[in-house]
């Protein structure tokens, strides 16, 4: 009995942090100092170096945030690029293949910075705490993040299961080569 | 089922008897000024200013077309959608890829056609993110011993026909706006038009006229806004009373709403000389989702017709007023005479996305026909008497709602890929969509350079077999079809048709066809190694013999799911289309190919 009870309190204290948010967002202008490498790629045997704070694990880790990140993908227009992970003019993103990265780290880059081949860049359009919200969703959408954190409702049109009844992927470099890549210029 | 039966039976019949049916209703005509000796060359993508697509060329017949075999091909090193038509001007042919936008000429008087040279715009690559439905491009045109095209990041260009040095590029939009350019220009007398693409991203719509010499604008009509950015003033004069009055462009849209209106241009422009009026469509209004803009959005989804010199409008036919589905007027106006009631009218044959076929008397702006070519359950045609279609309010978007089971979908029921007209048969031959949907309206904010959108939707094959595309002749005069031939995908490239009585396209899983133009039997086919979505042409190669060219490799909106590589399980993907396309990953993969066919 008293273990079950002491067992019922640790689960609802995971549970706290599942649904963990912050009072204040970061202003615009602060952004994380993650160092990343866009290969595996590296002279010598330590492959490259990167600083990863940690702070990614707050966003993948937490059912709010991903909310959120779901509503900014419409708010922002992410989805009419992307489609709900499909793709259409971007590339799909519930896919298990990465051209940049599929660590989100490398997704707030993404966001963050652009890429060249049409990703546009959201540096300064958004605040800090936005990106990695929506960087979370991005991993959701190929149920890169727990099960019991991902989205599990579509509010719209249903056009495929909800991100947490995705199978879970483990992503791979690679992705559509841009036509550039292909090209001959 | 049924209506495929129906369509045997015509064909069946128009076999039986084509001269009793010609006898009640002469056929349409090609117009004088599209008529007359062939020179055996392709100098523009729609062949000539009526835009028929047809050439006199009569070589490769029904009878020999089985014997065709393939003469050179050439890669253009990129596997992306191929829209783009091969050009042949004297021993030289014109190849131009999609992004990033390579012109080639290859020397058809030397074995193999090998490359002359190579002309590289090295369009931006951020504008691959801003160009809705694959980076393709829809042909370069020949004129003034230059060849003119537009680049994805908004240039046009004009290149030495002979040694491929640029004469001149100018920038003509922005792509952080989501402006593109994807359509080929036409070279009417000393002016080169174009237009602008980016329809899905609230881009206000324009056509311009270029010197041809230098590239400097010298008129630029706006789609929507007041009068004088559209270029309406005394000598506009449109046919119907809903287009009559001042600033339409800005009073039929909420305030502002205009500036991101869309209308923008980037179909096939076709041009009358006798009349110096040149004739295009404009495209959808944005946003997709229509309560965000209430009103009838003039001048979006109709056909204006405008002075060459000036550019000022002398008509405007709306064919689709207050557009709830992404109905685009941009398809092509292919210019023939018809005899109606006892007398001969200039007239412009127009498949519109809306399911219809127009056909407008082409000085006036009067509709003198508009008949289904599609199942349609959105609207019940044209009322002839005001010119306006009368919506179905059934199939009315709804927000935050899924209304299903519309017909045509967003694509319409025929998109960009054109017509060809046989100035021998009379007949339209129309590659079109067999499709419905599911459609969802939702709020959407203008971020320029984003998508402005606001819908979701989900295609399908509409009832029947499931087949989603169709080649059909079209009988101009009666309104109806002739024969059918249907295909599982949408038929995304255009036709050709040759005085040999052949009708020539490609499908998406990569056959290039011929078929009989009085029958659409099918005489003749080769597998290529992608999907067909390209415009084929034909002309007589320096040896005099008769050739027929087509660019394979499957992209386009229908076929971004292999372009792009889509995640077939969001059917929401590429805007609704991967949901009707999945099939098509099994069938081809992607390819950039020039494909070069002759007799033994
Ligand atoms: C204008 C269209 C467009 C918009 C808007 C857009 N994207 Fe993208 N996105 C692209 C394109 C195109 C690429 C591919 C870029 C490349 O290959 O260089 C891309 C790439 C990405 C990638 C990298 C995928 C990979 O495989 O590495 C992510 C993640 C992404 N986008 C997320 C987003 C998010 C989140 C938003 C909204 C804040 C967004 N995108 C808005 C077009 C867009």
């Amino acid at each position: 009995m008293r273990t079950l009870a002491i067992a019922l309190v640790l689960l609802s204290l995971a549970a706290c942090q599942r649904e963990e948010r912050a009072l204040r967002g970061d202003p615009m202008a602060d952004e994380s100092r993650e160092k990343i490498a866009l290969t595996s790629l590296s002279p010598g045997d330590s492959g490259p170096i990167e600083v990863r704070t940690g702070r990614g694990e707050e966003y993948t880790g937490n059912a709010y945030h991903q909310s959120e990140g779901k509503k900014l993908f419409k708010q922002m227009n992410c989805n009419g690029c992307h489609a709900n992970g499909g793709g259409g003019m971007g590339v799909p993103l519930m896919d298990d293949t990465w051209i940049y990265g599929g660590r989100i780290e490398n997704v707030v880059q993404t966001i963050r910075e652009g890429r060249p081949n049409g990703m546009p860049s959201f540096r300064g359009k958004l605040p800090d705490e936005q990106i990695w919200q929506l960087a979370a969703y991005v991993l959701s959408m190929s149920r890169a993040v727990p099960q019991d954190v991902a989205p599990s409702r579509d509010d719209d049109m249903h056009p495929r299961p909800a991100e947490s009844r995705q199978p879970a992927v483990t992503g791979v470099q690679g992705g559509t080569v841009p036509p550039s890549g292909e090209a001959p210029q | 089922m049924k209506k495929a039966k129906a369509a045997s039976i015509a064909a069946i019949a128009i076999l039986l008897c084509p001269v009793a049916l010609h006898a009640q209703t002469p056929p349409a005509k090609a117009p004088a000024f599209a008529t007359g000796q062939d020179d055996g060359q392709w100098t523009t993508p729609a062949r000539n200013f009526a835009s028929t697509r047809y050439s006199e060329l009569a070589e490769i017949n029904a009878d020999n077309v089985k014997n065709l075999q393939v003469a050179f091909t050439f890669s253009t090193g990129v596997n992306r959608g191929q829209e783009a038509s091969p050009l042949v001007v004297g021993g030289t042919m014109y190849v131009l890829s999609p992004y990033p936008n390579i012109l080639y000429a290859l020397d058809l008087t030397k074995p193999g056609a090998p490359l002359k040279w190579s002309y590289k715009p090295k369009p931006e690559a951020a504008s691959q993110g801003v160009a809705c439905c694959d980076v393709v491009n829809r042909g370069p045109t020949f004129g003034q011993g230059r060849v003119f095209f537009t680049t994805l990041d908004d240039h046009a260009v004009a290149v030495d026909a002979e040694t491929g040095k640029e004469a001149w590029k100018v920038k003509l939009g922005d792509i952080n706006l989501g402006e593109t350019m994807t359509a080929a220009p036409l070279v009417v007398k000393d002016k080169v038009i174009v237009g602008i693409s980016g329809g899905e991203f609230g881009v206000r719509g324009w056509l311009q006229a270029l010197d041809a010499a230098t590239g400097r604008s010298v008129w630029k009509a706006y789609s929507t806004g007041p009068d004088s950015d559209v270029k309406i003033g005394p000598n506009f004069k449109p046919f119907y009373d809903s287009d009559k009055g001042k600033d339409l462009g800005v009073s039929t849209w909420p305030p502002d709403a205009w500036k991101q209106g869309g209308g923008t241009t980037w179909g096939f422009t076709s041009y009358d000389p006798d009349l110096n009026l040149i004739y295009y469509g404009t495209g959808n209004p944005g946003p997709w989702n229509s309560m965000q803009r209430p009103g009838d959005n003039k001048w979006t989804a109709g056909i204006f017709a405008r002075d060459a010199d000036t550019g000022e409008a002398r008509w405007f036919y709306q064919t689709t007023p207050h557009d709830l589905f992404d109905w685009d007027g941009i398809n092509e106006s292919v210019l023939v005479d018809v005899e109606w009631k006892g007398q001969t009218r200039k007239a412009l044959v127009h498949p519109d996305r809306n399911g219809l076929v127009y056909l407008i008397d082409r000085t006036s702006g009067e509709v003198l026909s508009a008949s289904f070519y599609h199942p349609v359950n959105t609207h019940h045609g044209v009322d002839l008497k005001t010119g306006r279609l009368m919506d179905d309010s059934s199939k009315a978007p709804v927000l935050d709602k899924v209304v299903r089971d519309i017909c045509p979908t967003a694509p319409g029921a025929k998109d960009w890929s054109p017509s060809s007209f046989s100035h021998k048969t009379g007949l339209l031959y129309i590659p079109h969509n067999n499709l419905c949907m599911d459609w969802e309206n939702s709020q959407v904010s203008y971020i320029a350079g984003t998508p402005y959108i606001g819908a979701e939707a989900r295609m399908f094959p509409a009832p029947g077999d499931g087949h989603m595309g169709e080649l059909s002749a079209w009988d101009i005069v009666n309104g109806k079809e002739a024969w059918t031939v249907n295909e599982q995908f949408p038929v995304w490239g255009g036709t050709l048709a040759t005085a040999g009585d052949l009708v020539f396209y490609g499908n998406m899983q990569g056959w290039f066809k011929a078929v009989d133009a009085r029958s659409g039997a099918l005489l003749w086919q080769f597998k290529a190694d992608s999907g067909i979505i390209g415009q084929p042409t034909t002309y007589k190669g320096p040896d005099g013999k008769q050739y027929v060219a087509i660019l394979a490799g499957v992209g386009g909106w229908a076929g971004a799911i292999v372009a792009g590589d889509l995640d077939p399980r969001d059917g929401t993907a590429a805007m609704g289309f991967v949901n009707a396309m999945r099939e098509l990953k099994n069938a081809t993969t992607k390819g950039g190919t020039l494909y070069v066919f002759r007799l033994p």
